[in-house]
């Protein structure tokens, strides 16, 4: 499958839907993408990290991203942002802001709309700040980037923003360096640039992840503020399913450079469709119950050298039947989600 | 010290000289730099018992599973295992037949094993360092069965560590630590690094391996909920210190500390789908200059005078109808009853499994 090229776009068999516009929530999608495929070349062929991921958010809408190590979810965000890391290129498939396709677009249109309409959140907050300049002058260069704002008003505005994400002493500390900031500031910090100019979405690949719990949730509760505030959609991408739970509307389950379910995130979290996302579910420990042994899921994710045909989780899945080997599943109903397994094909019917 | 205690730390406390170099420091004219990083800690550990330490980055619980596994010598206090003295002052060392019964898992099953060994030969080392088993017929059968014991194949012996996913790696650092046939293991953060299907595969191992050798594990990790779910009884450190220590059931339900009930209330879990909550202000201070007092006085919404002034010991809570005779919380303002003993209990069991078709 890796290496071998699918015959994408495939037309659309009936009965199965796209997760475009129309799940989105809202009435028109503000990101939609479609048919998403990455690859890169090496050497001993093509490797497929990203494969027909389609998925759409709407305006203000939080849609978490969910999957283990290698499941394409930080690489299909990067594509997002166009800051994909060559040789990895957009082998298939379109990527559209309000409407319009933002993944052809030469590097200096894109940098435009990075910044300005998608803002981004990285893991960690100290390799997204230049130590050799104070945060009021990233600020200042942020926004002066993006709009056409005076100096003066630039920095009132940075002071602003340090107020809005809760550094205490905003007008002191917008002279400081990053080193003078702890790793939750930092953090703020970087929520601060991401929403200097007002951008539509915001993509946060594991902002939390370096952070102590504590701070953790100090983190998820001032995003989700400022972004209801705002009006501002976010893709959140997490490997933390509880940090999904408390701050998504809807999220994306990704295994092996695919999405195998996605839905309202109460209905995937507390019923889960697909084997995966059930046996996900299942092995994370929680202080809310007293189980012996946590779920287990056999083996562990597939290489990109060797992914399996037909559903690439069939080896580990404990439902697998023969179509399972033969034919890969595209997303189909399964009550209020869309899953990518057979055993929802019935209900498609 | 009560029957059955296996492993038992009092007032250990370690102190790490981080002065900068004698000339320089002289030059600028400052005093010596010195970090508290455990200070005067007390707990026991019963044979066959979890404990957990739970606390955020810098809070001193790694540098005690040090301690306890003699990595670091003690700067005050002991520690004592079945009664002989470890990690002493000034004599540092464990004697030879007591280090065999205590190992340690690390947190980076990159680094904690060599990249240039084979597997087998990694299982092997404490073997020959033990000389448990002579001969390389009986040495190399001894470590296909630790192999096949955390779930690998005993071929797996032949390759080196890169072959490996970081799950796999870390049942090679449980296999190794097994192989000197412990009684006491100290896991510092052993699943943190790994994914979550992982992290439930090696924490169902480590269960098994414990019921069926009889283990003993002190387990480190900033992970509430994976505490609770391999502990029996949970500390929670802050700055160095214990606050407080309980059994399991007694501290997630019925958490007397400011700072547990904080830690509880902060962890994003996916029972509470949709529901806000209000996360504490203020963020672990420097540990190089802690706050007077208690040292979570600055972000506790409880603190008076008092707490400012003195530091809170270990003690019975008077809540004791509530608690076991075992549990230990070092607040004031619960010694003062200062604060609402409500009690805090999650809705427990939650996950609705549906079938799929």
């Amino acid at each position: 499958m890796s290496v071998r090229r699918s015959p994408h776009p495939d037309p659309i068999p009936d009965g199965q839907r796209e997760p475009s516009a129309s799940e989105a929530g809202e009435g028109h999608a503000l990101l939609d993408v479609r048919h998403l495929r990455i690859e890169f070349p090496t050497r001993r062929g093509v490797l497929t990290a990203v494969d027909d991921v389609s998925f759409a958010i709407g305006p203000g809408e939080v849609l978490g991203v969910v999957g283990e190590s290698g499941a394409g979810k930080s690489l299909t965000g990067a594509a997002i942002i166009g800051l994909l890391e060559p040789p990895g290129r957009i082998a298939a498939g379109e990527i559209l802001l309000d409407g319009a396709r933002i993944d052809d677009l030469p590097d200096e249109a894109m940098r435009r709309i990075r910044g300005r309409r998608i803002g981004a959140i990285f893991q960690d907050p100290l390799a997204a700040l230049d130590p050799l300049y104070s945060i009021g002058s990233q600020l200042v260069e942020t926004i002066r980037t993006h709009l056409p704002m005076s100096e003066a008003a630039a920095r009132a505005r940075a002071v602003e923003l340090l107020q809005e994400v809760g550094i205490p002493a905003a007008a002191r500390r917008v002279d400081h360096y990053p080193h003078q900031f702890s790793g939750g500031m930092r953090q703020r910090v970087v929520i601060a640039l991401a929403l200097a100019a007002n951008p539509q979405l915001i993509v946060a690949d594991e902002p939390t992840t370096a952070l102590d719990v504590s701070i953790q949730a100090q983190i998820i509760t001032l995003l989700r503020r400022l972004c209801r505030d705002h009006g501002t959609a976010v893709m959140l991408i997490t490997h933390d399913m509880g940090v999904i739970a408390e701050t998504a509307d809807r999220v994306a389950v990704m295994y092996a450079g695919r999405i195998v379910e996605i839905g309202p995130v109460a209905d995937v979290v507390r019923a889960p469709r697909h084997p995966y996302t059930i046996g996900l579910m299942g092995s994370i420990p929680s202080v809310a119950d007293d189980r012996d042994r946590l779920v287990q899921i056999e083996g562990s994710m597939p290489r990109l050298t060797a992914i399996p045909s037909g559903c690439p989780f069939h080896p580990r899945c404990n439902r697998a039947f023969d179509r399972c080997v033969r034919e890969r599943p595209e997303l189909l109903d399964a009550g209020t989600s869309l899953a990518a397994c057979w055993l929802h094909s019935r209900a498609a019917v | 010290m009560t029957a059955g205690t296996l492993l038992e730390v009092s007032h250990a406390s370690k102190v790490f000289d981080v002065s900068p170099p004698w000339l320089a420091r002289t030059l600028a004219r400052q005093p010596r730099l010195l970090l508290h990083a455990v200070h005067d800690v007390s707990f026991s550990i019963r044979r066959g018992e979890t404990l957990g330490l739970v606390g955020e980055s810098g809070c001193g619980k790694s540098t005690v599973a040090r301690l306890v596994i003699g990595l670091y010598k003690l700067s005050a206090g002991t520690i004592t295992y079945e009664g002989h003295k470890i990690g002493a002052l000034a004599s540092g060392r464990i004697p030879r037949a007591l280090r065999r019964k205590l190992q340690m898992i690390f947190q980076d099953p990159y680094a904690s094993l060599n990249p240039r060994w084979r597997v087998a030969d990694i299982v092997a080392e404490p073997i020959h360092a033990q000389r448990l088993v002579r001969g390389r017929r009986a040495i190399g059968a001894r470590v296909d069965a630790l192999l096949s014991q955390v779930g690998l194949a005993a071929a797996d012996g032949q390759k080196y560590p890169h072959q490996f996913s970081g799950g796999q790696r870390q049942r090679i650092s449980i296999a190794r630590a097994l192989a000197s046939e412990p009684e006491f293991l100290a896991c510092d953060e052993p699943t943190s690094a790994l994914d979550v299907s992982v992290q439930a595969q090696v924490l169902n191992l480590m269960r098994d391996l414990q019921r069926e050798l009889g283990l003993t594990y002190l387990f480190i990790s900033h992970n509430l909920a994976v505490v609770h779910h391999v502990a029996d009884r949970v500390g929670v450190m802050y700055l160095g210190r214990i606050v407080e220590i309980a059994d399991k059931a007694t501290l997630f339900r019925h958490p007397q500390h400011p700072y547990t009930r904080m830690l509880l209330d902060a962890i994003p879990d996916v029972a509470m789908s949709g529901e806000s909550r209000i996360p504490v202000a203020g963020e672990v201070p420097n540990p190089l200059s802690p706050p007077s007092g208690c040292a979570f006085h600055p972000r506790c919404p409880f603190a008076n005078e008092r707490c400012r002034r003195e530091v809170p010991q270990l003690g019975e809570s008077p809540d004791v109808a509530a608690l076991g005779a075992h549990d230990r919380v070092a607040c004031h303002a619960v010694e003062e009853r200062r604060l609402g003993s409500e009690t805090r209990v999650r809705e427990s069991p939650r996950k609705v499994v549906s079938d799929p078709t």
